[in-house]
């Protein structure tokens, strides 16, 4: 199953660093969620575009998890030589996550 | 229990103005809030107040202000705003001078003390929190300083008679933050209460972004109307709980997963939001439809660090862009050869590049090798960019000369060829010592005053 099909997500970017929630679509998949998608699993997804560390923050509260990536930027918004300097497209990779 | 109704007039610089005016006629709000400075936007207006230094401000302020002020006869809102940019003195006598014109009598206040470009030069030492480089090896290429001031300014601005407040960078929720302190009189030691106003600011800052805006996928999370989306407003109470609602007839979308994914937008560390006068914990929160509203509550604090994150603008050279687009059978491929050539030309021209980019849009322009966990589609066409950093104008523009050279001299069927060159103004960040920043106030009591 792909992970679009259990979670929502969203991607913000601070400087260098961006951050992608993932969400869960009903409060009772969040324990799933909290297996399946582990800080390892999401680095090794993002590593090809240049992620270096990903740290992941629970949320139970919200059935969420918060993820940190450092790397996948390119420098930030300021100075990327992306065209999605931002990186808000990243969550649409992430949902795409076997779980 | 008192409360106060915060509404958002804008998310970002350029944002609409209709949602606002219909929050103002309709929404019955006591402040309306304009966000309008992205981490970079100072730095570029420092930039126009050098070239003339009336101007610096959000170029919309007008604008705005135009649409806005006829309303405030009828409905007395007061209004937050960093529309100030690198230039809250002038951006509030413009605002003054149209109230004034419009027959309305209102105090305008500017929040100063963000500017610490003068004093830079004392902070040399201070580590980059990009890089841990010292400040000083940016050398003379440094065009702004701005600390991220907090809620102070502000609430004494208005607990001193504002109904006008512009600021220049102060951080992004505080907009909310100040006039909650202000109309509670809670004290800045309160860490708990300066958090639940931190979330309240947080939920508003990007406007749209809580009421549907940033989620449409359509078939998995439909959102009504989207061109006709409604801007939040709360319904902040005394205790801390914040009511969030938009306008019945609007478009959009507010329900728990909107809120939710607001919620954590941009967030590192959720248990340590880092804001100049409180570290705030999101973890404790509760997300709550009711009715048509969603109920926000469980927000905590803890006292602040007394360090102020502060944005450095400094030139970083020129990025050059070209694109050009292929179609049809062995599309890609003839893109790739374009890329091939490109980069022959690059050498053979000795174009002096400090980095190069090539992307196929439609194929890895957003997930680049990552994007090999998508199946590949049967493409009708595909668009290459080359965008490269170059330390100088000219090195820029031969970039894009040299894809619109590919109409002729390229692979068949090359289309749509665009380029463009731009000057890069980079952002990097110091913490400052929270002592090393006054705030002052102006356009209150005449001459500028200090606040503690």
């Amino acid at each position: 199953m792909k992970l679009f099909e259990l979670a929502h997500s969203r991607t913000g970017d601070k400087g260098n660093i961006s951050t992608i929630s993932v969400i869960a679509n009903h409060a009772g998949d969040y324990e799933t969620l909290q297996k399946a998608v582990t800080a390892e699993k999401v680095l090794a997804l993002f590593a090809p575009l240049g992620a270096t560390k990903a740290e992941r923050y629970e949320l139970p509260k919200l059935a969420a998890l918060n993820f940190v990536l450092t790397g996948t930027l390119g420098g930030g918004v300021t100075r990327s030589l992306a065209l999605d300097a931002h990186g808000k497209a990243l969550s649409g990779l992430l949902l795409e996550l076997e779980v | 229990m008192k409360s106060i109704r915060i509404a958002a007039g804008a998310g970002y610089a350029g944002d609409r103005i209709e949602p606002a005016l219909d929050s103002i006629c309709r929404g019955n709000a006591d402040y309306l809030i304009f966000e309008c400075l992205a981490e970079r936007t100072i730095a570029l207006a420092q930039k126009e107040k050098l070239a003339d230094p009336a101007k610096g401000y959000n170029p919309l302020l007008e604008y705005r202000m135009q649409k806005v002020l006829p309303l405030l006869h009828e409905h007395p809102v007061k209004i937050i705003t960093n529309m100030g940019a690198a230039n809250p003195l002038a951006a509030a006598e413009k605002v003054r001078q149209m109230a004034k014109q419009e027959g309305l009598h209102l105090q305008v206040a500017a929040v100063l003390g963000d500017d610490v470009l003068e004093r830079l030069n004392d902070y040399g030492d201070l580590p980059l929190m990009e890089t841990g480089a010292p400040l000083r090896t940016l050398g003379n290429s440094v065009v702004s300083a701005n600390a991220y001031l907090g809620a102070k300014g502000i609430s004494a601005a208005l607990a001193a008679g504002a109904d006008i407040v512009i600021t220049g960078r102060v951080a992004d929720p505080c907009l909310v933050s100040g006039p909650l302190m202000a109309e509670f009189q809670k004290s800045y030691d309160d860490a708990d209460f300066l958090g639940k106003t931190i979330v309240a600011g947080h939920l508003l800052e990007c406007a749209g972004q809580v009421t549907g805006g940033y989620f449409a996928d359509p078939g998995e999370k439909d959102v009504p109307e989207l061109w006709n989306l409604g801007f939040p407003i709360l319904t902040f109470s005394e205790n801390g709980d914040l009511l969030l609602e938009k306008l019945p007839g609007t478009g959009g979308l507010l329900n728990e997963a909107t809120v939710k994914e607001q919620l954590l937008y941009e967030i590192q560390n959720p248990a340590e939001y880092l804001t100049p006068d409180v570290v705030a914990d999101f973890t404790g929160i509760t997300v709550q439809q009711q009715g048509e509203k969603v109920l926000v509550r469980g927000a905590t604090g803890r006292p602040k660090t007394g360090l102020l994150k502060t944005s450095v603008g400094y030139r970083d050279g020129y990025i050059g862009e070209g694109e050009i687009s292929y179609g049809g059978h062995n599309c890609t491929r003839r893109a790739q050869l374009a890329e091939t050539v490109l980069r022959h030309r690059f050498t053979l021209l000795g174009l002096a590049l400090r980095e190069v980019r090539f992307d196929l849009l439609g194929v890895n322009s957003l997930y680049g090798p990552a994007a090999g966990v998508f199946a590949p589609p049967q493409l009708a066409e595909v668009r290459l960019r080359v965008a490269a950093r170059t330390a100088d104008e000219e090195t820029a523009a031969a970039i894009g000369r040299e894809v619109e050279a590919l109409y002729v001299n390229g692979p068949a069927g090359g289309g749509g060829a665009r380029s463009r060159v731009t000057s890069v103004v980079s952002v990097a960040s110091v913490l400052l010592p929270q002592q090393e920043v006054q705030v002052m106030l102006h356009g209150l009591k005449g001459e500028p005053y200090e606040i503690v």
